[in-house]
C-alpha cells in the first residue's frame, strides 16, 4: 500500500513535468495552430544548458534562469526566422519544415556537447528527503516539481483568463485578423506565445536534467508523449493539457510499477515482465486510442 | 515541343538512367551504389503508398511505417520458421512458414490489411491532427509490442537467412535483386496511377476537399477512405518484405515514428498528389542523406535547413516546381 502511494506520487511528478511541456504545445496549437514536432528540442536546450552551467558554476539557481533565457531566446529566433512563414500554410508544412528543425538542433547539440550524455548533480537544498508517507522517506525534488507543475499551472491560467495580455492571446487564437485591425501588434503576439511556449519546455527540461540522462535526441521520446497528452486533453485547452498530464503520468507510471506483479498470477515471472513491460510502455496509445474512438476530439474540445 | 511530350522524355530519361545504374557502377567499380539504389526504390514504393492516402484521400498518417514494419517482419518470421525448423503454429493445421517471395508476399499483404482494417475503423473515426496522431499511437504499440517478442529477438531485431526465392531471379545477386525492385516499383507506379484515375480514385479526392458534399452525393466516404487507408497498408506491406529482403535483417525501428516521418518528407519534399513525386521524393531525400554524410558526420545540421528551405520556397514540392518550369517554358 505505501508503495502503491509513492508511485501515485512519482506519477504525479511525471505527470506535472508532461504538463510543463504540453501546456507551451498546446497554447501554440491553439493559438497559431501551428504543430510543433521541434517543441521538445527546447526542452533539450533547456535540460543541456542548465546542466552546462551547474557543472561551471555549481548554483542551481543561475542554471535555472540562463537555461530559461537561453530556450525563451531559442524560441524566439525559430518562431521569427523559420516558423512564421507556416502559420497560413497546411499542417504537413509545419510537419515537414519542424522535423527539419529537430535534425538541426539534435546535430548541433551533438557538436556542441558530443554524443556522451551529461549528468545533473541536485543541488544540496534539493537533495534531502522528505516523509510525506510517515516512513517513506520521498526526494524533496520530486515534490518540488509538483509543486512547480500547480504553480505553472495556477499562473497560466491567471495569465490568460485574467489579464489584458491573455485576453489579447485568447482573441488571438479566435480571430487573428479581426485583432490585427483593432491594434494590436499580431505578430509580437505570436513571438511572445512561441517563446512563453518554448520557456515552460525548457523549464521542463531543467526540471528533468538531475532525473534523466541529458543527451541528443531526449527530445522526441517525451515529444511523443506530449502529443499523446494534449491530443487527449483536446488541442488548445490548457485545461485539457492538465488532465491529460497526469493521467498519462499515471497510467504510465503505475502501469511500469504494477503490471508485472498483476501478471504473474497469469504468466510464468520471466514471460509476465517481458509482456508487462510491453503492455506498460503500450498502455498510454492504448488510452489514447480508446479516447479518441470515442471523443474524437479530446476529453475538452475547443 | 508540348509540356506533355517533354513529361514523358523526362520520365524516360529517368527510367534509363536507373536501368543503366549497375552496369555503370560495376565499371567504375562502385557495386556498392547498386545496394543503396535498391533501398531508395524500395522507400519509393512505401512513399507512393503513403501519397496515396496523404496526396489523394488528405489522410496524413504518421503510422505509415507500422505496416513496412509488419512486412518485413512477416518475411523475417517466416524465413526464421522455416530455417528453425519449428512449426509457426500447429492449429489448425501445421504451418512450417515459408522462403518462397510469393507467399510472403500474400501473407504480409494480407497481415497488413487486417491490421490496417482494425486500426483505420477507429482512426478513421477522426480527423486532421487527431488523426495524425492515433496513427502514430497505434505505430507505437506496434514498436513497442515487437520489442517485446523475445522468441524473434526482440529489441535487437532478427536476422534472415538468405533472402527470400524468387522464381527465375536470383535474388542472392544484387543486381538481379535491383532490377527485380525496379519492377516492382514501375507495376507500383501504374497500378497506383490507375487507381487515383479510377472512379474510386476521384471519389476518394472529392473527400479530401469536400466530404460533406460527397456525403450529401451519397459517396458512403467512411467506407471509400478505409479502403484507401487498407489499399496504402497493403503496399507499405510488400515494400517492408523487400526491405527486410534487401537488408537480410529486420529489427523494431522499422516501426519508429521516425521512419514514418521519413517517408512523410519523402512525399511532402517530392511534392504529394502526383505519384511521381512521391518516387523522386525518396530518391532525393536518401541522396541527399548520403551526399551530406559523405562530406561530415554531422550531415543531419545540413539536411535540416535545407528541408525547411524546401517548405517555405518550394510549396509543392519538386515535382509542383518542375511542373511550373514545364508550364513556363
Amino acid at each position: 500500500m505505501l508503495l502503491f502511494f509513492e508511485q501515485l506520487l512519482n506519477g504525479l511528478q511525471f505527470g506535472f513535468m508532461l504538463f510543463l511541456l504540453s501546456a507551451g504545445l498546446t497554447l501554440v496549437f491553439g493559438v497559431m495552430n501551428l504543430i510543433n514536432l521541434a517543441h521538445g528540442s527546447f526542452y533539450m536546450v533547456g535540460a543541456y544548458v542548465a546542466a552546462t552551467v551547474m557543472l561551471a558554476s555549481g548554483s542551481f539557481v543561475l542554471a535555472l534562469l540562463v537555461a530559461l533565457l537561453v530556450a525563451a531566446a531559442c524560441g524566439l529566433l525559430v518562431e521569427v526566422i523559420v516558423l512564421r512563414h507556416l502559420y497560413r500554410r497546411d499542417h504537413l508544412d509545419q510537419v515537414l519544415a519542424t522535423f527539419g528543425l529537430i535534425l538541426f538542433f539534435n546535430e548541433a547539440t551533438r557538436m556542441i556537447w558530443g554524443r556522451q550524455p551529461l549528468f545533473m548533480q541536485l543541488p544540496e537544498f534539493l537533495s534531502s528527503t522528505v516523509e510525506v508517507i510517515p516512513d517513506v522517506p520521498y526526494p524533496l525534488y520530486r515534490l518540488v516539481i509538483i509543486g512547480v507543475g500547480l504553480a505553472v499551472a495556477l499562473g497560466l491560467y491567471l495569465l490568460i483568463n485574467h489579464t489584458r495580455l491573455g485576453m489579447r492571446i485568447r482573441a488571438g487564437a479566435s480571430d487573428r485578423s479581426m485583432i490585427a485591425a483593432l491594434g494590436v501588434n499580431i505578430r509580437w503576439l505570436y513571438s511572445l506565445v512561441f517563446a512563453l511556449g518554448a520557456l515552460l519546455a525548457g523549464f521542463a527540461g531543467v526540471m528533468a536534467a538531475p532525473i534523466f540522462a541529458v543527451e541528443s535526441g531526449m527530445g522526441e521520446s517525451i515529444l511523443i508523449l506530449t502529443f499523446v497528452v494534449i491530443v487527449i486533453g483536446g488541442i488548445g485547452s490548457i485545461k485539457g493539457a492538465l488532465l491529460g498530464a497526469l493521467l498519462v503520468g499515471l497510467v504510465d507510471t503505475l502501469g511500469r510499477a504494477f503490471l508485472p506483479d498483476l501478471l504473474q498470477w497469469l504468466f510464468t515471472t520471466s514471460s509476465a515482465n517481458s509482456i508487462a513491460a510491453s503492455l506498460a510502455s503500450m498502455s498510454i496509445y492504448i488510452l489514447m486510442a480508446a479516447i479518441l474512438a470515442f471523443k474524437p476530439r479530446g476529453l475538452f474540445p475547443v | 515541343m508540348s509540356s506533355i511530350n517533354r513529361k514523358w522524355i523526362f520520365l524516360l530519361v529517368c527510367l534509363s538512367l536507373l536501368i543503366l545504374l549497375p552496369p555503370v557502377s560495376q565499371t567504375l567499380d562502385e557495386s556498392y551504389l547498386i545496394s543503396s539504389m535498391t533501398r531508395v526504390l524500395i522507400f519509393a514504393m512505401a512513399a507512393i503508398s503513403l501519397d496515396l492516402i496523404v496526396g489523394y484521400g488528405g489522410m496524413v498518417s504518421f503510422g505509415h511505417a507500422a505496416f513496412v514494419g509488419l512486412g518485413a517482419y512477416t518475411a523475417a518470421i517466416l524465413s526464421f520458421h522455416i530455417n528453425d525448423g519449428s512449426p509457426l503454429f500447429t492449429m489448425p493445421f501445421a504451418y512450417d512458414g515459408t522462403n518462397q517471395l510469393w507467399a510472403v508476399l500474400l501473407v504480409a499483404i494480407g497481415v497488413a490489411a487486417l491490421v490496417a482494417t482494425l486500426t483505420g475503423m477507429i482512426s478513421l473515426r477522426t480527423h486532421r491532427i487527431h488523426f495524425i496522431m492515433i496513427t502514430l499511437a497505434f505505430a507505437q504499440m506496434l514498436y513497442y509490442l515487437f520489442i517485446s517478442l523475445d522468441y524473434y529477438g526482440g529489441e535487437d531485431g532478427l536476422p534472415m537467412m538468405g533472402r527470400n526465392q524468387i522464381p527465375l531471379i536470383d535474388s542472392g545477386d544484387d543486381t538481379s535483386f535491383y532490377y527485380f525492385c525496379l519492377l516492382v516499383l514501375i507495376l507500383f507506379i501504374i497500378l497506383a496511377r490507375r487507381l487515383v484515375g479510377s472512379h474510386f480514385g476521384r471519389v476518394l479526392q472529392g473527400c479530401k476537399y469536400n466530404e460533406k458534399r460527397m456525403q450529401t452525393l451519397g459517396f458512403n466516404t467512411y467506407r471509400y477512405r478505409l479502403t484507401a487507408y487498407v489499399i496504402a497498408a497493403m503496399g507499405a506491406a510488400v515494400a517492408g518484405v523487400l526491405l527486410a529482403n534487401k537488408t537480410e535483417y529486420v529489427d523494431p525501428g522499422l516501426f519508429s515514428w521516425h521512419l514514418s516521418g521519413e517517408l512523410l518528407v519523402m512525399v511532402i519534399l517530392g511534392g504529394m498528389g502526383s505519384i511521381y513525386g512521391a518516387v523522386i521524393g525518396a530518391i532525393v531525400y536518401l541522396l541527399l542523406e548520403q551526399i551530406f554524410s559523405a562530406y561530415t558526420e554531422h550531415w543531419m545540421i545540413l539536411l535540416g535547413p535545407v528541408l525547411i528551405l524546401v517548405v517555405i520556397y518550394a510549396r509543392h514540392g519538386i515535382y509542383g516546381y518542375l511542373q511550373k518550369l514545364n508550364q513556363n517554358a
